[in-house]
């Protein structure tokens, strides 16, 4: 295998040599790397709600005093859902409310696939969201855990601070820990591969509900 | 016996069917699939639908030349500094846990993959949609060694049931309509619910059921990459069903196959590229699902990491200017859809897992065109070189440029041996027009045009060699009177 590392990039030095050398230029950068809108704006906050609900996602916009009522309502019927180890105190209430069965994912003991495949909902929170495309990014920070409870259960209620909102893709990617295990998410799992009519919510949760705290 | 009309019949012997080259050229391929008319149904139906979405979220970014302008200048970049990037990338994925491997082609690919699934003691795997693992046939290669592939992309998974071949870069059952979905569904897949409809939600329901099962108790799972980050060791991979992450998250093991070209040189560069990726592909503004990681994370996600970097072909391409350019690409498919060949003769007729324009420069310039008669020689002839898929390209490729270079060459190869149809032919034209007397004895010739043409004043066929002309285009009848003979009639007074 070390044989073929050696000979690929020989390969590709012969290559580039046949070609004739390659002056470096520089790369342009001429696209809109700040928005007009300030992060966790109302305005910023509208743009990213009007592209959640145009991918299908169902958005609350609360007051911080409205939390737990909201993430109630959020989680409906579910009757068990999974938490991450940081969820802020008033969105665990709302977890615990209604007699539902609350399971930490603790790292210690992690649930198995099949474990998750039997919980209803899960909560989290989220690293930062973009308006311009309606995506949110989970990093596996403490209130959103490890990447496999936001992806078996069938409901997902993300809870998001209004100053997480920016506008941009590129303000997004400024704020992200490469190092960390990424998610992005924009509305539910959905394909379009049957004459390419969407349907939403495929192998991933098929409901997913935004509550933005502003 | 049969009669040398110029045109040498010869057997494809250097050119062995492979995922990258059919086993008939273009113009015989698209022969056949012209006469489908579902195929060209489906097709204009879903290229229509793709075109109108991607105009319209292209249209909302003011900024979208901007975003062209530096993606294309990325990948150039990348291009120069390839061995310096794809070191980085390793030292990085490595420094993190994960094990990077090289393959030359994708014989050794096949076999680093095979290896390390058996090294699990897994003999199935889940598999992300990929077109490196398609390049390399890696399916069938598993399954020859024992193992089962289970693609896990709804459109994969239909082809896969189907025992069908992709016929899109990004939407490979582009081909089939529900009916047809259903109908696979129904005899090749176990436990299918009772009367199950041809309505689009209830058969994605239906590959829900039947993969659920699956990514749960997965122990081994196979994906491409759509971008490797040179300087984080990062991979990406962007999807919309979900499939993606559960093959990403949940066994312990992943092994993902990703062409040394995909390569950006920083982290922040996905900045461009998750804008014009997924506006470009499907028409929205991004994509249900994109996944990052940059090596092993304790606690979460597959602890054996693995990325075995492909070369098989790429090298050769990346030695001339035209394969470079094509090297841009990021299989975003916006070319297919735009591009008005392809959308008559559907992805089947060029033989390659890459189709479209971006295929017919890509193809040829990864497995070199051998001569005349490999069907990929016949690729740069299958555009109509409208400029579309340049307009469309997020990172600016050139297409119909390329396609006009690669002909070039093709026409160059052929010089030197027998004289070609079409140079007797204008051997002949040129003989005839240079002398007034030929050029009048010939258009009395033209009469008889009138005649074959009958009544709809078309004609269809012509005998050989000039069948080669009329296989494909219809020749209006000649008018009843030549120019030459109207002017003697009109103007008596010029007849010296």
């Amino acid at each position: 295998m070390t044989g073929s590392r050696e000979a690929v990039l020989g390969r590709i030095r012969a290559a580039l040599a046949t070609a004739g050398p390659v002056a470096a230029q520089p790369v342009p950068r001429e696209y809109d790397r700040r928005g007009a809108l300030a992060p966790g704006s109302p305005e910023a906050i509208e743009l990213l709600v009007d592209r959640l609900i145009d991918y299908r996602a169902e958005v609350q916009v609360v007051a911080p005093a409205e939390v737990t009522a909201a993430v109630a309502r959020a989680l409906g019927d579910a009757a068990s859902v999974v938490v991450p180890r940081g969820l802020p105190d008033d969105v665990l209430a709302a977890c615990e409310q209604d007699g539902r069965q609350v399971v930490g994912d603790l790292s210690e003991i992690p649930l198995t696939a099949a474990q998750l495949d039997g919980i209803d909902a899960v909560v989290t929170g989220a690293r930062v969201a973009i308006a311009l495309s309606g995506t949110i990014v989970l990093d596996g920070g403490p209130d959103q855990g490890r990447r496999a409870i936001t992806l078996v259960p069938d409901l997902h209620v993300i809870v998001l601070r209004a100053d997480q909102v920016v506008q941009t893709v590129p303000e997004a990617i400024a704020l992200l820990d490469p190092t960390a295990p990424l998610t992005m998410i924009s509305g539910p799992s959905a394909t379009s591969d049957i004459e390419l009519q969407r349907v939403e919510g495929v192998h991933g949760p098929r409901t997913l509900r935004v509550v933005i705290v502003g | 016996m049969t009669t040398f009309l110029g045109v040498p019949l010869r057997r494809h012997a250097h050119a062995p069917e492979s995922p990258l080259r059919g086993t008939e050229s273009f113009p015989q391929a698209a022969r056949r699939e012209l006469a489908n008319p579902q195929l060209r149904a489906n097709l204009a139906h879903a290229t229509a639908t793709i075109r109108a979405k991607r105009a319209a979220v292209v249209g909302e970014l003011a900024d979208w030349e901007a975003l062209r302008d530096s993606g294309s200048a990325i990948k150039a970049d990348v291009m120069a500094r390839l061995p310096e990037l794809l070191e980085q990338f390793e030292a990085a994925f490595t420094a993190r846990g994960g094990t990077v491997h090289w393959a030359a082609d994708a014989d050794e690919a096949n076999r680093i993959v095979t290896e390390l699934v058996r090294a699990t003691g897994a003999d199935e795997v889940i598999k992300i949609k990929s077109m490196a693992t398609q390049e390399i046939g890696l399916n069938e290669y598993l399954e020859e060694q024992g193992i089962a592939a289970v693609e896990t992309d709804l459109a994969e998974l239909i082809v896969q049931l189907g025992h069908d071949k992709p016929s899109h870069i990004l939407v490979p059952a582009i081909h089939r309509n529900r009916t047809e979905i259903r109908d696979i569904f129904v005899s090749e897949m176990t436990g299918v619910v009772e009367g199950l409809t041809d309505d689009p939600r209830e058969l994605a329901m239906a590959a829900r059921t039947h993969l659920r099962r699956k990514f749960l108790s997965a122990r081994v799972a196979v994906s491409g990459a759509n971008f490797g980050i040179a300087d984080t060791g990062t991979l990406c991979v962007v999807e919309s069903e979900g499939n993606g992450r559960m093959c990403l998250t949940l066994p312990d093991t992943l092994i993902t196959v990703m062409g040394i070209e995909k390569l950006l040189p920083t982290f922040a560069d996905l900045e461009v590229f998750l804008q014009l990726l997924p506006r470009s592909s499907t028409g929205e503004r991004m994509n249900p699902y994109t996944s990052l990681w940059s090596g092993v994370t304790p606690g979460d996600g597959p602890q054996d990491l693995h990325v075995v970097l492909l070369d098989n072909g790429r090298t050769n391409a990346l030695a001339d200017e035209v394969g470079r350019a094509a090297l841009h690409c990021i299989r975003c498919s916006a070319c297919l859809n735009v591009c008005p060949v392809y959308e008559r003769t559907g992805g089947h007729a060029y033989g390659s897992v890459y189709p479209g324009p971006i295929g017919a420069v890509l193809t040829p310039q990864l497995t070199g065109m051998q001569g005349h008669d490999d069907p990929n020689a016949s690729l740069p002839y299958a555009s109509s070189l409208c400029g579309a898929c340049y307009d469309a390209c997020p990172v600016k490729i050139n297409i119909p440029e390329l396609l006009v270079e690669l002909r070039a060459r093709s026409v160059d190869d052929e010089r030197g041996g027998m004289p070609g149809g079409w140079d007797a032919a204008m051997k002949a034209a040129s003989w005839v027009m240079s002398d007034p007397k030929r050029f009048a004895a010939a258009e009395k010739g033209l009469q008889l045009g009138r005649i074959v043409a009958g009544r709809d004043r078309k004609i269809s066929t012509l005998p050989p060699p000039l069948s080669g002309w009329t296989q494909s285009r219809d020749l209006p009848a000649p008018p009843a009177q030549t120019f030459r003979a109207w002017w003697r009639e009109t103007h008596p007074e010029e007849q010296a």
